[in-house]
């Protein structure tokens, strides 16, 4: 037996991409599969670098459909399997996870979130919010993580297996370039120490015993012959889905109580929106604050709760409007006012939140 | 053909008699492989993928684990699986569209790498299951729904030549072979020598099989029989194209 990656508690000053490396062995992952693309190269880097010293596997593909075919097929033998991808790739990557979201695979997926459309940049962006949250030929039955800090990039890599292998939808985990590369404290653990049991994996192929002897044979399919038997399927994922929802939904939020103006925001853009609530707040202006953690499933209720109880709400969104069409729908009726601040694929400081409110608020 | 034989034992009755369409290939191909697993006695390692085209109709035809993918991405998915489980005997059963089109950079890539996986690809030159236009394999002069006046291979090349493009690029150790639904024993003889590749580690294995369908072709059963015998081996040659050990003759 390997020993373990991380023995009990270890600070660590390292790149988003290093910590999920780590996030990834220290969960227990058995094999990655994955394709080249910035920002997410270094994920692959680490990953190569320690496979040998823990057991675990690597293979390089000849693109992200093949990476993300790969990691079905590791998944489908019973192992805690992803991959990483950005951009472009994570356009070729909605392929396979259609097939995931079809057969209810527990596929686990990085992205670290680059400009688009097409090639663009690989620093700052949030514009991979919709085809991450719904992209594929189906009903967006996955689960998005969008992380703000390393520390979040660590808990939610290795969350992302179990919420996987709990509940059997792909799960992503959301980052940009800019987390990507750069180096920030944090807190790596083993899980266990911390009380994180991870959920079991279990193979559907190559099980033990003559399947149609001693066992069934499996046979997933998703094709289907008539409308009827695959509405009939798609009936009981949606209503997995939607059972799972409030127990997967997380959400961050403060002075939302008394706020005549919430600012909501996700991933590393929250970051600078936290800073400007407290700035404002302190020199009286009455914001909230507001980040969905999950972005696919949103915390509906909080958000329709916190909608209903302020006059304006303002997204603020390294992208034009991915993660305002999500809060508009899931906030639909309210008669809130909707404002924005949108800076697609470029960074956004507490600085000019500050200014864009008192702009508002006069 | 005179006596039915049985079907093979790793088959599964309640999926019989089988969805192709009468005079299909791909019930005799599956035959094949079927007589291969049983004589290997392998059924319960077989891990069986089948492609999106008519080879979907065989997503509950074993009673062995089975997983339909998507249109040409067999490959990968049952490369991921055996990557993940080298215990399990991998096949990956796809058309020729499935393979040597929209799959195509994935066949060329885990000929390159020597996947340890079994490639089985139905030639039936055209694409089945969407109702017969026109493939990498098709013919030159050949009508297709997309090719209505024959394929010109001035605008559209020639047909693909697989196998040996597989002989070409995969390391030591690879097998390669093209047979035909006319001969099926000698097709079950390939298939049973690439799962035995498999089985020794030696590299990634390749059978090709001629096949016919005459619901696109709009053939009777005797300009089936011909076009498969006669015509599609103008182009395609059948045999071993690439051994580790020692070669078959060719026709064998
Ligand atoms: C991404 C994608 N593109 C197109 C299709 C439509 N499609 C389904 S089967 C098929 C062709 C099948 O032809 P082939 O692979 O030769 O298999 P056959 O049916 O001839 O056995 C196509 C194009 C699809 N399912 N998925
Ligand atoms: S359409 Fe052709 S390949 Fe498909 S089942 Fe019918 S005969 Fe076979
Ligand atoms: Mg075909």
């Amino acid at each position: 037996m390997p020993e373990k990656p991380i023995q009990g508690e270890k600070r660590a000053f390292m790149t988003g991409n290093e910590v999920v490396a780590w996030a990834a062995l220290a969960a227990g992952a058995e094999i990655m599969y994955g394709y080249p693309i910035t920002p997410q190269n270094e994920i692959m880097h680490y990953w190569t670098r320690m496979v040998p010293k823990y057991d675990r596997r690597f293979l390089q593909t000849e693109d992200e459909l093949s990476a993300g075919f790969t990691t079905v097929g590791g998944v489908l033998a019973g192992k805690r399997a992803f991959t990483a991808t950005a951009g472009p790739g994570n356009t070729l990557m909605q392929e396979p996870l259609s097939m995931a979201e079809a057969m209810r695979l527990p596929v686990v997926v990085v992205v670290q979130q680059r400009g688009g459309p097409s090639t663009a940049t690989v620093i700052y962006s949030q514009q991979e919010v919709t085809m991450t949250t719904l992209g594929g030929n189906g009903e967006g039955l996955r689960v998005v993580y969008s992380t703000a800090t390393h520390q979040e990039l660590f808990d939610y890599t290795i969350k992302a297996f179990n919420t996987a292998w709990k509940y059997r939808f792909p799960t992503f985990v959301l980052g940009d370039g800019y987390q990507a590369k750069m180096r920030e404290s944090l807190v790596l653990y083993d899980p266990q120490t911390r009380g994180i049991e991870m959920v079991p994996t279990e193979p559907y192929v190559g099980k033990p015993g003559l399947p149609g002897t001693d066992r069934p044979p499996t046979h997933m399919r998703n094709t289907y012959n008539v409308e009827e038997e695959l509405y009939e399927v798609l009936e009981q994922y949606l209503a997995d889905y939607a059972k799972a929802a409030p127990q997967i939904a997380e959400y961050d939020a403060f002075d939302t109580e008394d706020a005549d103006l919430v600012i909501v925001s996700h991933g590393v853009v929250s970051r600078a929106c936290k800073a400007a609530v407290k700035e404002l707040r302190e020199a009286g202006y009455k914001v909230g604050y507001f980040r969905p953690i999950t972005l696919r499933p949103l915390p509906v209720d909080q958000l329709r709760e916190t909608a209903g109880k302020c006059k304006q709400m303002m997204v603020v969104e390294s992208a034009n409007g991915q993660l305002d069409r999500l809060v508009k729908e899931a906030i639909f009726g309210s008669t809130v006012e909707m404002l924005s601040l949108f800076k697609p694929g470029v960074g956004i400081t507490s600085e000019e939140v500050v200014s864009r409110v008192k702009e508002i608020k006069g | 053909m005179s006596v039915q034989p049985a079907m093979p034992k790793c088959w599964r009755i309640e999926s019989k008699p089988h969805k192709f369409c009468p005079g299909c290939g791909h019930g005799l191909v599956l035959k094949a492989l079927g007589q291969a697993i049983d004589e290997l006695g392998i059924q319960d390692k077989i891990v069986f993928g089948c492609d999106i085209g008519c080879s979907l109709l065989s997503w509950d035809f074993f009673n062995c684990d089975t997983i339909q993918t998507h249109h040409g991405r067999t490959t990968p998915v049952v490369t991921g699986i055996k990557r993940a489980n080298p215990d399990v005997i991998a096949v990956a059963y796809m058309g020729d569209g499935g393979g040597y089109a929209i799959g195509s950079q994935h066949l060329v890539n885990a000929s390159a790498r020597n996947e340890r996986i079994t490639a089985i690809l139905v030639n039936n030159t055209q694409y089945g299951m969407t109702g017969g236009q026109m493939a990498p394999t098709t013919m030159p002069g050949q009508k297709t729904e997309t090719s209505p006046y024959g394929r010109d291979p001035e605008k559209t090349g020639y047909p693909t030549q697989g196998p040996e493009m597989v002989a070409a690029i995969t390391p030591e150790g690879a097998y390669v072979a093209r047979g035909t639904v006319a001969n099926v024993k000698q097709l079950k003889g390939f298939i049973k020598k690439a799962l035995e590749n498999q089985i020794a580690g030696n590299g990634f294995s390749f059978v090709e099989a001629l096949s016919t369908c005459p619901t696109n072709w709009r053939t009777n059963a005797e300009e089936t029989w011909n076009f498969v015998e006669k015509e599609m081996t103008k182009y395609f040659k059948v045999g071993e194209i690439k051994v580790p050990g020692p070669r078959e003759k060719e026709g064998q």
